[in-house]
């Protein structure tokens, strides 16, 4: 891949509650947004790639969402990965736009769980229910403990997870969140399944985000203004539930990362910032192991030592992620890495060259990982 | 007249029914297949190792271990509301087959640990037979 693709657009609406307000018009306000910050006109946009609402399910969303938009692709629909699909579609527009399949892409997605319903990340899990086994911070928490139980993870190096992303988010003017949390703060928040407590579960929030990309040469050709080169991308699955999985602290992420950082010819030696998904605080932890920033059950003390912080050795959602700047499941971190390497973010780090992303889904079934260069 | 929500006990059916019967009786069993021997929980109709459409019903020991749980401080479902905090785990069948139930004799939650050696027994839940397991005695 190494840069053949950029990302050339960037767009999103407030994050938080938008009561009233559909998808389809949180997704148009993100995609002008985006059409406009790469500088091109709707009509030249001939794939479109979207995450439907996962909140609620609607067959055929990307075609009435093409229709709501005007745009008319040669390649288009939805992709169904959970958390990890926005940076899929950003790996699935770049094979298109190398294949000859589509020459720009519009990767898009809204939700709207705070204003509207939120009873899809609440169902029971088949027969299991007899067990009281329900939501989705309960799958994370069966993780968290093995965790905590195998290498001796703290409730402490969670928190610094949280602590990390509430501080990046309080000085994000987006963020929905910002208020910054203490320790003591943290150990005080109520248990919601634990080990996890309240301020281990990312927001839930309404909004939309939107990317345009096309080839490199394209936005030359289009005099883009800050065109950001996708250098690798990977993905990996596994196929096991939380109760079928054969291990529960390592995750899909490893092969997610080799394939990324082979397609770039990086290591994590090479990163200066990344942007790792954190639907709940023990996701980071498996992730930062698994991508190899650490050693297996490490991940704990190199949270606590303050590496995720700005000024630390991987500044992490420097946004705030999902625990701060938006529950929204992961275009947010895709922007925020672009933000980083046009040099623009509200927390930059200082020359950061190489930015890496997460997008993970379900209770860490699905993994994509994203290599961004400057 | 009766308020309480809607206890969500298991719908039996043809791949799931010999399991649940199996239990109203006393017993915790589990797939094995016929032609690899692989042995696997939940029911299904196919061996996920070799696509064999010919898994047969075995017993199990009753014998397991921990393999992780949780303590539910909130209730997703309304009909568990009245009993919070209560667990949940993962647990693992000596003949190989994991499953979730919950844990039973443990009320002091710091005993608990990863691989804890568990024993089967049952548990009457709104007139469905479940399995727990609870931590066996040394
Ligand atoms: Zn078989």
């Amino acid at each position: 891949m190494q840069g053949k693709v950029v990302i050339a657009g960037i767009g999103q609406t407030e994050f938080g509650r938008h009561e009233g307000r559909s998808t389809y018009s949180l997704n148009a306000e993100a995609a002008r947004k985006a059409l406009a910050d790469a500088g091109i006109e709707k009509d030249c946009v001939d794939g479109l790639f979207v995450k439907f609402p996962t909140s609620n399910f609607e067959f055929m969303y990307g075609q009435k969402l093409a229709e709501a938009l005007g745009i008319v692709p040669r390649i288009g629909g939805v992709w169904d990965q959970g958390g990890a699909a926005n940076a899929s579609l950003v790996g699935y527009a770049a094979m298109a736009i190398e294949a000859g399949q589509c020459d720009i892409a519009l990767v898009t997605f809204a939700d709207n769980p705070k204003s509207g319903t939120r009873q899809a990340y609440q169902r029971p899990w088949g027969n299991d229910e007899v067990h009281g086994w329900f939501g989705v911070p309960a799958g994370y928490a069966m993780i968290a403990q093995r965790h905590m139980q195998q290498y001796g993870t703290r409730p402490e190096d969670l928190a610094a997870v949280a602590m990390a992303c509430r501080r990046h988010g309080a000085s994000n003017p987006r963020a929905q969140l910002r208020k910054q949390l203490s320790l003591d703060d943290y150990m005080a928040s109520p248990p919601i399944v634990s080990p996890l407590r309240r301020d281990d579960c990312c927001l839930v929030s309404d909004g939309g985000a939107a990317l345009i990309l096309m080839s490199a040469e394209r936005a030359r050709s289009l005099k883009v203004d800050k065109p950001v080169p996708i250098l690798g991308f990977g993905q990996g699955q596994t196929s096991w539930e939380v109760s079928q999985r054969p291990d529960l602290t390592t995750t899909a992420a490893k092969v997610s990362a080799a394939t990324a950082f082979a397609a770039a010819g990086l290591t994590p030696a090479d990163i200066d910032v990344a942007q790792i998904y954190d639907c709940f605080t023990i996701t980071p932890l498996l992730t930062l192991e698994d991508y190899g920033f650490c050693k297996p059950g490490q991940s704990g003390a190199f949270a606590s030592e303050g590496n995720l912080e700005l000024g630390g050795a991987l500044p992490m959602n420097t946004s705030g992620g999902l625990l701060s700047e938006t529950g929204m499941p992961g275009m947010q971190l895709i922007i925020e890495g672009v933000r980083q390497m046009r040099g623009e973010s509200v927390n930059q780090v200082p020359d950061a060259q190489h930015c890496i992303i997460s997008n993970q889904g379900g209770i860490m079934h699905t993994h994509s990982t994203l290599l961004l260069g400057n | 007249m009766n308020l309480s929500p809607a206890f969500p006990t298991p719908i039996l059916d043809a791949v799931n029914g010999p399991y649940w019967q199996a239990l109203a009786a006393g017993e915790l069993t589990f797939q094995r297949c016929e032609q690899c021997h692989h042995a696997w929980l939940p029911p299904r109709t196919e061996c996920p190792r070799c696509l064999s459409d010919r898994p047969v019903w075995e017993q199990a020991s009753g014998a397991a271990r921990l393999v992780s749980w949780v303590v539910y401080h909130k209730a997703f479902n309304p009909a568990f509301a009245d009993r919070l905090p209560y667990n949940v785990a993962v647990v693992e069948l000596a003949e190989g087959p994991r499953l979730i139930s919950n844990l039973v004799g443990c009320e002091d939650e710091s005993t608990l640990r990863i691989d804890l050696a568990l024993s089967f027994e049952t548990r009457n839940e709104h007139g469905t037979t479940i399995p727990v397991f609870r931590p066996r005695s040394v």
